[in-house]
């Protein structure tokens, strides 16, 4: 056998890890389907980053903070009173004035700039909700409303090959929340009208403008959607721990998501966020010993670093294609 | 939102009229004091040297640029500012000099986005594909096909037009803007960069549009032989101003547009 105690360095990260894999399978699973479900969240993250760069090239920097304010209309409305599905209701109504918001006053007097001036702009835009949702809702943790949005919670477990592995109601209902959004998104990008003219004018904005399609419509439309994702990301990731502005940096733990599946892909962001999610959880359980645990927070950059070198535009991104 | 009514301009009549136009940018004056008209159902070229305004005038008709003064009559309504969402559904279309095509689409979904305001399901039954959105959608669909058979581009359906040559990047651009329908075309060099066999491919085409679908064309060419063969009317631009306007003999034999094109001995 090669490895025999005291276990080399390659018997402890090449062999080791798997025979555990295989020795106790249900942690295996275990381990898998929690990878899974914060795969799912970072997935529908990364939706809301992609609906944007999409429709208009420009990375949002604050999809993080959507996240944020979203969850935090919906808390702070019920919390004055307002029943939980009428403050659900309204806080897409929020959701909406906001993107009217931002297309008015942020993008519309910076149309035809350099990508990089409107990725500065989200930047600003970060800054605003931030202030402005403390200001409103102040700055302390709250709790998401879960029950009284009907989301189920309480745990299932079931055994598995001698051991037990438990589920969360809640993160199932999460899997199936996000799988629902992600059909719906990407059917209406490739099959509707709007969505055929949402790429048309990540594309050529002139060359959409010739054809009638309204640019200031089409912004509005996407701030929506990706307003939208945030909210439903908000109740997901809010319900599984909490509702603060602690929450906004998990914008950033989409950009590996969005290096592995592409800047435009809806599709890669899905993949690319499960393979996150579920890498980042077997990675710290197996291997995080090795480097003293803690892996998980940066594993999912190293792994999007290294595809980097592979594949430069993403699993699903579109191909660089480039006349000279 | 329709066009508004469309037969009350006959064939002959003014269609589109500018007057007085002028636009500048800072203090470079693209356009000097131009006026002109374009009637029902000709084909009308602008040329003049480079720099001469021809881009700037397509655009201010196409609405992309607002000139500071003057104004556009179109189908008898005068605008001074037009918006090109007003124009496209007015029922301009147009191609650019530097083809203007969404890349990473298929052709068949770049004609297909020239259908965008002609169609008006509500997206929810889009998104089901059912009922009325349906056939919507096949209605669409033939008439684009109709579009791909006459330019003959049914083998580049699904490609991805940012692989395709530039002499097919061009038709299929063409393709978008007949998918308009468009009462008025309006084409930026149509025939700039092709060889000659896809020149006369284009002046067909061309020809064809304004015979068949009874469409008013303005365009924009060098190509002196090609501007003399199609146009009924031609206007000639020079640093911004206008220096003749009639039918391609007159402007043939018009002294300004000989000096214009070759010098003049001082």
């Amino acid at each position: 056998m090669l490895c025999v105690k005291p276990y080399s360095m390659f018997c402890k990260i090449f062999i080791i890890p798997f025979y555990e894999m295989w020795e106790l399978p249900d942690i295996f699973v275990q381990t898998l389907w929690e990878g899974l479900v914060g795969g799912t969240l970072y997935s529908l993250i990364a939706l809301g980053f992609v609906l944007i760069f999409k429709a208009s090239g420009v990375f949002n920097f604050a999809q993080g903070i959507m996240v944020v304010f979203a969850a935090l209309s919906l808390v702070g409305l019920h919390a004055i009173g307002v029943p939980a599905i009428l403050a659900l209701a309204l806080t897409v109504l929020i959701m909406l004035v906001l993107a009217f918001a931002i297309e008015r006053v942020v993008l519309r007097p910076l149309v035809n700039q350099p990508d990089i001036i409107l990725f500065m702009a989200t930047f600003g835009l970060t800054y605003f909700l931030i202030g402005f949702g403390e200001l409103i809702f102040g700055g302390d943790p709250k709790v998401m409303i879960t029950k009284q949005l009907y989301i189920p919670t309480g745990t299932l477990s079931f055994d598995f090959a001698g051991g037990r592995v438990e589920m969360q109601k809640l993160d199932i209902t999460a899997v199936v929340v996000a799988s629902l959004m992600v059909a719906v998104l990407a059917v209406f990008f490739s099959k509707t009208r709007i969505g055929r003219a949402l790429r048309a004018v990540a594309d050529s904005h002139k060359a959409a403008l010739s054809v009638g399609i309204s640019l200031n419509q089409i912004w509005i439309i996407v701030w929506f959607a990706a307003g939208l994702v945030a909210l439903v990301t908000g109740i997901m990731w809010g319900a599984r721990s909490e509702v603060s502005f602690a929450l906004e940096i998990i914008a950033l733990k989409a950009l590996p998501v969005l290096i592995l599946g592409g800047f435009t892909s809806i599709p890669g962001a899905i993949v690319g966020g499960l393979i996150i999610g579920v890498g980042e959880k077997v990675g710290e359980i197996y291997w995080g010993p090795l480097f003293g645990r803690g892996i998980e927070s940066w594993l999912a950059y190293m792994i999007a670093l290294v595809f980097l070198l592979f594949r430069p535009q993403g699993l699903f991104g579109e191909k660089i294609i480039e006349r000279v | 939102m329709r066009a508004p009514d469309e037969t009350t301009i006959k064939a002959g009549q003014t269609l589109l009229s500018v007057e007085g136009v002028s636009l500048s940018f800072g203090g470079v004056k693209a356009i000097r004091n131009v006026s002109f008209d374009i009637r029902k159902g000709e084909i009308r070229a602008i040329i003049g040297p480079n720099g001469a305004g021809k881009t700037s005038m397509l655009n201010v008709i196409n609405g992309f640029y607002h000139p500071q003064e003057g104004q556009i009559t179109f189908k008898g309504i005068k605008r001074k500012k037009m918006r090109p969402h007003d124009a496209a559904t007015g029922g301009i279309a147009r191609t650019f000099q530097n083809v203007a095509l969404f890349k990473s689409m298929t052709t068949l979904d770049n004609i297909m986005a020239g259908r965008t305001l002609r169609m008006h399901k509500s997206f929810f039954w889009q998104l089901l594909r059912y009922g009325p959105a349906e056939q919507e959608e096949i209605e669409h669909r033939r008439k684009v096909e109709e579009i791909i058979d006459f330019l003959e581009i049914q083998h580049i359906r699904r490609v991805p037009v940012g692989r395709l040559p530039y002499g097919l990047q061009k038709r299929v651009e063409l393709g978008r803007a007949l998918a308009m329908e468009p009462e008025l075309l309006l084409l930026d060099e149509p025939m700039a960069g092709m060889n000659l066999e896809e020149k006369e491919d284009m002046c067909r085409y061309v020809i064809d549009v304004n015979n068949h679908y009874g469409t008013t064309i303005a365009l924009i060419e060098h190509d002196m032989g090609v501007v003399m063969d199609l146009a009924n009317r031609v206007v000639v631009l020079d640093y911004g101003q206008k220096i003749a306007d009639g039918t391609p003999d007159e402007v043939k034999a018009n002294k300004a547009v000989i000096d214009a094109y070759l010098g003049v001995a001082h």
